[in-house]
């Protein structure tokens, strides 16, 4: 049983962390109608940064800061340069233009700042807590990442439902005509869709380096799962994106815990399970029936 | 009508796309407060006409003027805060937002910054004192309105907004004739006693006309007859040709 | 007689073998072994873009294929020592079966959900080499064996020989490509891609429609795999990363969606950028980590700026510039459009990435600002 807790506490850890980059898909899907495939590169940039400000300025939280600020700039202007004036073309092009995006951004992080692993520091202990004697599987950092999260996730929740800004961005997501015939800049809200989706990037990759080490690609096994559970949440989402993330979390968890070394090896095969059987029964994704019919 | 400057001038207006010219040398004119009622058969324009005057569709030749100032060639946001709102065929309200939602999308459209929050609810306390059923909805999805209710919604937005031109493409459409006279007289109402310029498109012609100060009917683009409503209505030829009635 | 008639098809396969067989006897070693690599290329992007352009599926995965077909081509050469051309044909049947296994469950899936599942499946088929190393060799792979034909005498170089057979492979695999769009299986592939409803409403089984296309571009992948097998001589998990599935896509796009020259542009693309990109790199004695990267970095610009400049794609900038001189009817090549030409404005391609349901357009582009 002891056991069972400790993968449930890290599944949901790992969990958090998915649930933020599937919550930035999201984000990018509702507004834009694009999947970004450069979202991953794009948090390991920003980790990049964070990892030069930290020891630039010696301090965690100034790098934590700087990430997060940077990954929304980054998403801006991503949006700005590149995406936009994709729009309106053939879709699939948009997909290949973020792909580019990802491939020019791991290319420049190896330029700039090398391609071998670094380490990344944690905000606070790693150490296993415990209860009593009872090691919980969990260390103070955990819930920090838990934490950071959840706070960061109902920040936006509560933004956008009772904020003006957050209506203009709900509007324009559900009928960008109606939208923009109301007065609503549409281009703006979308730009800042994309920051707030920068934003959640950066967040998972400052929270998720300690763990795996910081390199070119290290975001790109995190953006796959981070994918998956967006898809097995329904990207129209935004809860789907968290309940995706927890889940999958969870139950690479209990695969790589139970099924021993093999199960390290069998993780992809394992999210692939679930996604087949999520998607049979619900090829839109859980949440899917959410999706209210237009007037 | 009245010797001021008329609210909407559209003048020898060409919109299309690509290679298809849907309006083709198109003028209207529309006095202060005043209900002009665009017909045609399907296909004529009506809809494009719409469009390119909110800045959907951006015209390739001719002008707008509005309260004769030129505002030709804006885009749909930029129409919308010089004081032209267009609800288009189908989609008057976002489905996916409550009812007060929807209003206070209306008021986004408001020109300059700073609107102090006991404005904002006095203009919902307009709205909802003369719609009673939406006061009792309002924090309801507008998904879950019937049809009447949806098009009060439209008209109601449309009040928050205060806007000084009204598009509406089919207001009535798919409505049950009993609603639609209800969505007609709302529509009345905001050019009266609001001062709003409405421009309606309807297919339903003799319901059109019968609110309307002027009429003008296009046909394949081109504007075949513009006249007050009484003179269109009696013209029997023209309404059996054009019209269908 | 239309631009894609068999006559004509057959004769360009015909000129550009010969082309691809001069070549190889008057370029080195290396040349040789790139043109194997286009070719292998040119097998699997034929494939994908006929599942994603024409019958508007969106695979992230058929890296897989190409791992399916490869190790059921190492497993075969070592332990029962067929033939090539045996192998190969059981390689693609193997794919073919498994590309039936995927259409069918990915038939209900649509835009992103499909990309997602395909996505998924790309990363997760090759790390079945690493859960099982008794059968797959784990990291290390496996070795195969391939010589040149007797016939051909002692001195013959491999590498041209491969580059002979892969070259094969890819032409006859394009003029099937070619007779099967202008079938009326592509008729119906085109038809589910435009509306499934309409197509469904017409007479179309759209899920046998869709299933095939799987099935079809599994097999084109299937033997791009086994071509790749022989050609490197080694088939280990490394080779099929999600990179390569991604490559493909990207291939497709490039090249022009939909379009089989697309492929073959495509190819070019994703095979000699890159190895052009590190040989300037290199050339200007940089820092290892630095010259690595300069390529990469430089890969995701082109591809960047080949869309924004190009959005149909390497044969749309060849077909407008043929249209400009005038030459052929503005359909050569052109897989995607009904013979009687009503083609759909680019930004309708709904099908690829919005599953169902109303997306916003939140830039409309019909004469808008």
């Amino acid at each position: 049983m002891v056991e069972f807790l400790q993968f449930t506490l890290s599944g949901l850890s790992f969990g958090m962390i998915y649930a933020a980059i599937a919550l930035s898909l999201v984000l990018i899907w509702r507004g834009t109608r694009l999947l970004n495939f450069a979202q991953g590169g794009m948090a390991m940039f920003t980790t990049y940064i964070a990892i030069e400000v930290i020891h630039g300025t010696g301090s965690y939280w100034a790098g934590f800061v700087v990430a997060l600020a940077a990954g929304a700039v980054l998403g801006a202007v991503a949006e700005l340069a590149v995406v936009r004036p994709a729009l309106g073309k053939p879709e699939l092009n948009a997909v290949i233009i973020t792909i580019g995006l990802l491939i020019l951004i791991e290319g420049l992080a190896g330029i700039f700042y090398g391609g071998q692993y670094r380490s990344f520091p944690a905000a606070f202990s790693v150490i296993g807590l415990r209860a009593g004697s009872t090691p919980l599987g969990v260390s103070r950092f955990d819930l920090f990442v838990a934490a950071a999260v959840l706070a960061t996730t109902l920040l936006l929740a509560v933004g956008f439902r009772y904020t003006s800004a957050g209506l203009r961005m709900r509007a324009a997501a559900f009928n960008a005509t109606v939208a923009r015939l109301s007065g609503i800049r549409v281009a703006r809200v979308i730009t800042l869709g994309w920051a707030l989706a920068g934003l959640l990037g950066a967040l998972a990759g400052v929270l998720v380096s300690p763990s795996t080490f910081l390199f070119p690609n290290s975001m790109d096994s995190i953006f796959v799962l981070g994918f998956t559970a967006a898809v097995i949440g329904g990207l129209d989402s935004p809860l789907g994106a968290v309940v995706g993330g927890l889940l999958l979390g969870l139950v690479l968890s209990y695969a790589g815990g139970y099924l021993g070394s093999q199960g390290s090896n069998l993780t992809p095969l394992v999210a692939l399970g679930i996604l087949v059987v999520v998607l049979m029964l619900r090829p839109d994704g859980i949440f899917s029936g959410t999706r209210v019919r237009r007037v | 009508m009245s010797s001021e400057t008329p609210s909407l001038v559209v003048e020898d207006l060409v919109a299309g796309y690509g290679e298809v010219i849907a309006l083709d040398k198109v003028t209207i004119t529309a006095g202060a407060a005043s209900i002009t009622a665009v017909l045609g058969a399907n296909g004529a324009g009506k809809t494009t006409l719409l469009r390119a005057i909110s800045g959907i569709v951006r015209p390739r030749a001719g002008r707008i003027l509005l309260d004769g100032a030129e505002r030709t060639g804006r885009g749909p946001e930029a129409m919308a805060r010089a004081g032209i709102a267009h609800v288009p065929e189908g989609q008057g309200v976002i489905a996916e937002l409550t009812v007060e939602e929807n209003l206070r999308i209306g008021m986004m459209s408001w020109p300059g910054i700073g609107w102090r929050r006991t404005e904002r609810a006095a203009a919902l306390a307009e709205a909802y004192d003369r719609f009673g059923p939406l006061a009792d909805r309002r924090r309801k999805l507008a998904a879950t309105l019937s049809g009447g209710e949806r098009q009060m919604l439209v008209i109601a937005r449309a009040l928050v907004a205060r806007p000084r031109v009204l598009l509406l493409d089919e207001p009535s459409l798919g409505l049950a004739p009993r609603i639609m006279t209800q969505v007609m007289d709302m529509v009345v109402r905001l050019s009266r006693e609001n001062g709003i310029t409405i421009v309606l498109v309807e297919q339903n012609a003799r319901g059109a006309l019968a609110i309307a100060d002027r009429g003008v009917v296009l046909n394949l683009g081109r504007v075949v007859a513009s006249a007050d409503a009484a003179t269109l209505a009696a013209d029997v030829a023209l309404r059996h040709h054009y019209l269908g009635f | 007689m239309t631009a894609l008639s068999t006559p004509r098809v057959l004769g360009a396969a015909l000129v550009t073998a010969v082309v691809v067989v001069i070549l190889s006897i008057q370029l080195n070693t290396f040349r040789d072994y790139q043109i194997a690599e286009i070719a292998i290329e040119v097998t699997a992007v034929a494939g994908l873009t006929v599942l994603t352009g024409l019958s508007g599926q969106i695979s992230l995965g058929n890296g897989a294929f190409m791992a399916i077909g490869a190790y059921a081509t190492a497993l075969l050469t070592l332990h029962l020592n067929w033939p090539f051309y045996v192998v190969l044909v059981v390689s693609a049947l193997v794919t073919a079966a498994a590309g039936g296994v995927v259409g069918v469950a990915a038939a209900r899936l649509r835009g992103p959900y499909l990309a997602g599942a395909t996505l998924l499946l790309g990363v997760a088929l090759p790390s079945l080499a690493e859960a099982y190393p008794g059968v797959f060799g784990g990291d290390q792979g496996l070795d195969v064996n391939f010589t040149t034909p007797g016939f051909l005498g002692v001195n013959f170089p491999l590498t041209r020989w491969q580059a002979w057979v892969c070259s094969a492979v890819a032409l006859v695999t394009l003029v099937l490509l070619a007779n099967l769009g202008r079938s009326r299986v592509g008729r119906n592939w085109r038809a589910v891609r435009d509306d499934e409803v309409a197509a469904a409403l017409a007479g179309v089984n759209v899920a046998r429609a869709r299933i095939l296309a799987f099935v079809v571009s599994a097999t084109c992948a299937g033997m791009a795999g086994a071509l790749l097998a022989i050609v490197t001589g080694l088939v280990a998990p490394g080779a099929f990363t999600i990179t390569l599935s991604i490559a493909l896509l990207t291939a497709a796009v490039i090249g022009g969606l939909g379009t089989l020259p697309g492929a073959v542009w495509g190819s070019l693309v994703i095979v000699l950028v890159p190895t052009y990109a590190t040989d300037v790199a290199t050339s200007h004695g940089l820092s290892s980590s630095v010259a690595s990267n300069i390529p990469v970095a430089a890969y995701g610009a082109v591809l960047i700026a080949v869309m924004l400049v190009f959005p149909q794609g390497i044969q749309g900038a060849v077909r407008w510039i043929a249209g400009l001189l005038g030459i052929t009817s503005a359909r050569s090549g052109r897989l995607v459009s009904a013979p009687e030409g009503d083609e759909l404005p680019p930004s309708r391609h709904q099908a690829l990435l919005t599953p169902g349901g109303d997306p916003p357009d939140p830039h409309e582009k019909e004469d808008t600002q």
